[in-house]
């Protein structure tokens, strides 16, 4: 499979701060890939390069194939969606969407029925007429992305297109954005510091931290094998434990937490006996009264509070050195008697807790 | 309430410093008020004086708009006086029981009594006199001695005169015309008015700009950027002063003789102070120091002995009897006269 | 009922101040331009005070020149000033901002007449100017730079700047940078994202500068009189002489009326050219 985008080696320095350290990354043809990292983290400035408006340090940007050094914004296959979208309020929505294509000299009547093919596209037909102002929050968006979409680019970037919008409409636009990536086939780049919106839509994510990648997957990966704490710690919630590392055997890792329990857990890193290291837990891979259950690792912790959500129920429980541990509760009626105060019995399969050393 | 009572105190205060400090506000032309001579006077008589520079149109007009209020004392021309007092009654009768008439040159006193005469009344007396005429460097335009010289290809980009009346006078009577006994005659006036536009268009590229304010053509004279240009004599005379080659040269046409005034406002508020200020102006030392720093003339009978060689010597240069009695003085204008040149003024600023 | 008493109530101060202000003193101007001049002559009412203006051409004529030369000197000053704009309100550093703004209004702090004198010391033919060319040997000649409808607009334009810039710097500075990045990223051109996006956004800011601009130009009496020299006869000039020369305030009134109302229009018909509203602007 060839790809849409190779990034080799690339840097970028505002006088002494590295924004960008050292970012490898390739994206093939037709799929979605997103950076995920925190506020402030240099995602912003990566795509900013790509699309031209910032010229790297050091690095090679190549789009599919070709070197992109020196060549002007206008001049790359790549169209933008930005931050906070950059609709031009002084023209129609058609006359927004139609931008790109008069500037390619496209003729009247292509520009016609290509800009109410895209608006059918992204659902909104008939709209082309309506003034900017006039759009909601949603709509907005849908117009940005078919501003760039009408301009059939190599790679569309998307720099957080729906951190202006409220939960709902998101949890909508983070589905349709996906189905319509599938529809055009066009390869997109997306940015966001939201993790579920990078798991949902992607089909690779790079975890991005302090300029740097930590790690490049599937969702699947990045939640299940994380290389790092911070990817552990990043995507999806996760408890962490701190304890000291006992014996190592197959594999796998005896540690004894700080309020003295026993655990079995797997490391990606190599450990050595007195080691101190952090377990990272999942709160769905902690199960509620697991019985006699071959090989599970047990222990017992106190109930403070039944936090309901829905699907998304769980518990806050305490260990006896005061250390706060999230367990998932299941939504069937077995569980209905659990309150805060009581007591419970919890354990979890060794694959599922994940050991890292710590620094401290 | 405190702050009342410093209210109250305040414009108690305001009034009586106005009240305490009589003023005397004239509205005169540049240089006629020498700052050591309101000095003097204001010690003299305690009288503040307010000075405001005008000339003889905008005067008219100021007056006008508040009919005659505003101003304890004007200066304007003789020549300008009765068709306004007729029309507008701007100003209010001279009461020559307060005039020193010993002080004054007494066939000018008669003269300007007689010009300003309406319904039997006379108008104004006189304060000093000049001429209109030629300002020639003598270097670049020797021998230039006609207002026909204004329109000569020799001088060309080097001639500056106003778009004024005086241009439109002087051109009438070097186009062979008697102005003045045409002023009776508005058709016949108007037809010269009409030859004098066709001159002064068709004479457009010799001049290098219409002036307007004075100090400004004199500096353009000094920097010889002109050569001839039509002035009143103390300007020539005062670049005399610094340059030989520079001066004033009474045109063989006859320069345009002028007498300035003093005339009290319709509306004056101290008619007292004013002629307190006539009386003063006119008292030979005063007279004297006035004419030796402007170089103008007064109708002051004996500031003569006590007026500078050099100013002398100007007058007998520039004005020998012959011109003197060439002169040719500004009779009182009809009403009218004035539109009708305006539009001609226009006309020959406007065109290409 | 009770909210139309109100809205009578809070409007009928404003309505007085206007009328006091403003209306009332232009009554008498008003009443004044539909007599004849002579009041011995005849007392009543006329037109010919207005109708001279379209009989006779010199003063249409100055009318037309007067309104060509503020409408050159209003777009000269937009073009100079857009770019001093930009600069000042997305490419200077915050805190030049202000002393580019005080710069500006340097020139202002003299009165007009000392600042057109000025130019005359610097341009004419003994002047500045004249002298370091010569001295520079870039002429052999002084020649005389005043007097000349451009040095005219020139003194206009300078004059001008601030009342352009001010207006344009607001506006350019609530144009969100990504707008243009937008329009790059789609593949505009400079010269597009100017005509397309920068200029569309700051119309409100240009209108109302060239309104302002226009109106001071053609209202201006000492740049055009003074710069201008022999040729130049302004519509202001003509104003004045026809109170002050010629004594004919009637004339003179009905001049300053007509150059209200063809002014008005003039802005009026700007307006709808550019398909906007007085009100947009304004705000
Ligand atoms: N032009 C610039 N000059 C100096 N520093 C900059 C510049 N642009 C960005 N930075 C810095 O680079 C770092 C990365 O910025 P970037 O905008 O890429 O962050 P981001 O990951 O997009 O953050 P966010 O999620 O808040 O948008 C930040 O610390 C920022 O302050
Ligand atoms: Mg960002």
């Amino acid at each position: 499979m060839d790809n849409d985008l190779s990034i080799r080696d690339l840097v970028k320095r505002f006088g002494g701060f590295t924004a960008v350290d050292h970012v490898d990354f390739d994206v093939p043809k037709g799929s979605f890939f997103s950076i995920l990292g925190p506020s402030g983290c240099g995602k912003t400035t990566i795509l900013r390069m790509v699309a031209g408006f910032e010229e790297p340090t050091s690095g090679i940007i190549e789009i599919r194939g070709k070197n992109m050094l020196g060549v002007a914004p206008n001049q790359r296959p790549v169209n933008l969606v930005f931050q906070h979208l950059a609709l031009f309020p002084m023209m129609n929505v058609r006359e927004n969407i139609a931008f790109g294509l008069k500037r390619r000299k496209v003729t009247g009547a292509e520009i016609q029925t290509r800009v109410d093919r895209i608006l059918e596209r992204v659902g909104l037909p008939g709209f082309g007429d309506k003034k900017i102002h006039q759009l909601s929050g949603g709509q907005k968006q849908r117009v940005a992305i078919a501003r760039c979409l009408v301009l059939e680019p190599s790679v569309l970037l998307l720099d957080e297109p729906l951190g202006a919008l409220d939960l709902k409409l998101r949890e909508r636009m983070k589905v349709e954005l996906k189905k319509l990536q599938n529809q055009v086939g066009t390869t997109f780049i997306y940015i966001t510091h939201d993790q579920s919106e990078a798991l949902v839509m992607s089909d690779q994510v790079a975890v991005m931290n302090k300029g740097r990648f930590e790690q490049i997957g599937t969702p699947q990966e990045l939640y299940g094998q994380p290389n790092t704490p911070f990817v552990a710690g990043f995507v999806g919630d996760n408890n962490v434990w701190p304890g000291t590392v006992n014996e190592v055997r197959d594999g796998e890792a005896v540690m004894r937490t700080q309020d003295g329990v026993v655990f079995r857990a797997r490391s990606r890193e190599t450990l050595a006996p007195g080691d101190r290291v952090n377990l990272f837990l999942r709160p769905e891979a902690i199960l509620i009264d697991p019985g006699e259950a071959m090989g599970y690792n047990s222990f017992e912790v106190a109930i403070r509070a039944v936090l309901f959500d829905g699907a998304n129920s769980r518990l806050l429980t305490v260990t006896p050195t005061d250390l706060e541990i999230l367990v998932t509760l299941p939504q069937n009626q077995l569980f209905a008697h659990l309150e805060p105060g009581r007591t419970i019995t919890a354990g979890w399969r060794p694959e599922a807790g994940i050991l890292f050393r710590s620094d401290g | 309430m405190k702050k009342i009572v410093l209210l109250a105190a305040l414009v108690l205060f305001c009034f009586s410093q106005a009240a305490q400090a009589e003023t005397l506000k004239i509205l005169t032309w540049k240089g006629y008020a020498p700052k050591e001579l309101v000095e003097k006077f204001e010690k003299e008589t305690k009288v503040k004086v307010e000075v405001t520079y005008s000339n003889n149109e905008e005067m008219i007009a100021k007056l006008r708009a508040t009919r005659g209020a505003g101003f304890d004392l004007a200066q304007p021309s003789q020549d300008r006086i009765s068709s306004v007092q007729e029309e507008f009654g701007l100003y209010q009768p001279m009461d020559f029981s307060k005039i020193e008439s010993a002080l004054f040159v007494a066939s000018m006193l008669e003269a300007v009594k007689k010009n300003t005469l309406v319904k039997g009344q006379a108008y104004a007396v006189p304060f000093c006199w000049g001429t209109d005429g030629l300002i020639v460097n003598g270097e670049k335009a020797a021998g230039a001695s006609s207002y026909n010289d204004l329109l000569s290809e020799k001088y060309k980009g080097r001639v500056s005169y106003r778009v004024k009346r005086p241009t439109l006078i002087a051109m009438g009577f070097a186009l062979g015309y008697k102005p003045f006994d045409l002023y009776a005659d508005p058709a016949a006036y108007q037809a010269m008015l009409d030859k004098v536009e066709k001159t002064l268009i068709a004479a457009k590229p010799m001049v290098k700009n219409y002036w307007t304010n004075g100090d400004a053509l004199l500096e353009s004279m000094r920097s010889g950027e002109v050569f001839v240009a039509m002035a009143w004599d103390n300007g020539g005379w005062k670049l005399h002063g610094e340059n030989k080659a520079i001066d004033f040269v009474a045109p063989k046409e006859g320069a345009l003789g002028w007498i300035d005034t003093f005339a009290l406002p319709a509306k004056a508020e101290n008619v007292a102070a004013a002629y307190k200020w006539i009386n003063f102006m006119t008292k030979p030392e005063n007279a004297a120091y006035f004419t030796n720093q402007e170089k103008t003339a007064t109708a002051s009978k004996d500031a003569n002995a006590q007026v500078a060689a050099d100013f002398r010597s100007n007058l007998e240069r520039c004005f020998p009897q012959a011109a003197v009695d060439n002169i040719k003085w500004y009779p009182p204008v009809p009403a009218k006269l004035e539109s009708m040149e305006g539009t001609v003024l226009d006309k020959i600023k406007a065109a290409q | 009922m009770r909210a139309k008493a109100a809205f009578w109530i809070f409007l009928a101060p404003v309505l007085a101040w206007l009328l006091l202000l403003i209306v009332l003193p232009h009554i008498d101007l008003l009443v004044m331009s539909f007599r004849s001049r002579n009041p011995g002559g005849d007392p009543g009412w006329t037109l010919v005070n207005y109708q001279r203006f379209f009989i006779e051409p010199i003063y249409w004529r100055t009318f037309v020149r007067t309104a060509i030369y503020s409408t050159i000197t209003t777009v000269i000053t937009f073009f100079l000033a857009m770019p001093v704009a930009f600069y000042i309100a997305k490419a200077a550093a915050v805190r030049l901002r202000g002393f580019l703004l005080i710069l500006l209004l340097l020139p202002f702090w003299v009165s007009e007449l000392v600042r057109v004198y000025g130019w005359m010391i610097l341009l004419r033919e003994s002047g500045v100017v004249n002298y370091f060319l010569i001295r520079f040997g870039l002429l052999t000649q002084p020649v005389e730079m005043l007097y000349r409808d451009a040095t005219m607009i020139m003194g206009l334009v300078y004059s001008s700047m601030l009342f352009m810039v001010v207006p344009l710097v607001s506006v350019v500075e609530s144009l969100d940078d990504a707008l243009i990045e937008a329009a790059y990223d789609l593949g505009a051109g400079k010269w597009t994202i100017w005509w397309r996006i920068i200029i569309p956004h700051c119309k409100p800011g240009i209108t109302s500068g060239s309104i302002v601009v226009f109106m001071l130009s053609l209202g201006n009496y000492m740049t055009p009189n003074l710069l201008g020299g022999k040729n130049s006869l302004w519509f202001t000039e003509q104003i004045y002489n026809q109170f002050i020369a010629s004594f004919n305030w009637n004339q003179g009134a009905a001049f300053g009326f007509l150059l209200l109302l063809l002014s008005s229009a003039i802005i009026w018909a700007g307006l709808r050219l550019s398909g906007q509203k007085l009100g947009q602007v304004a705000s």
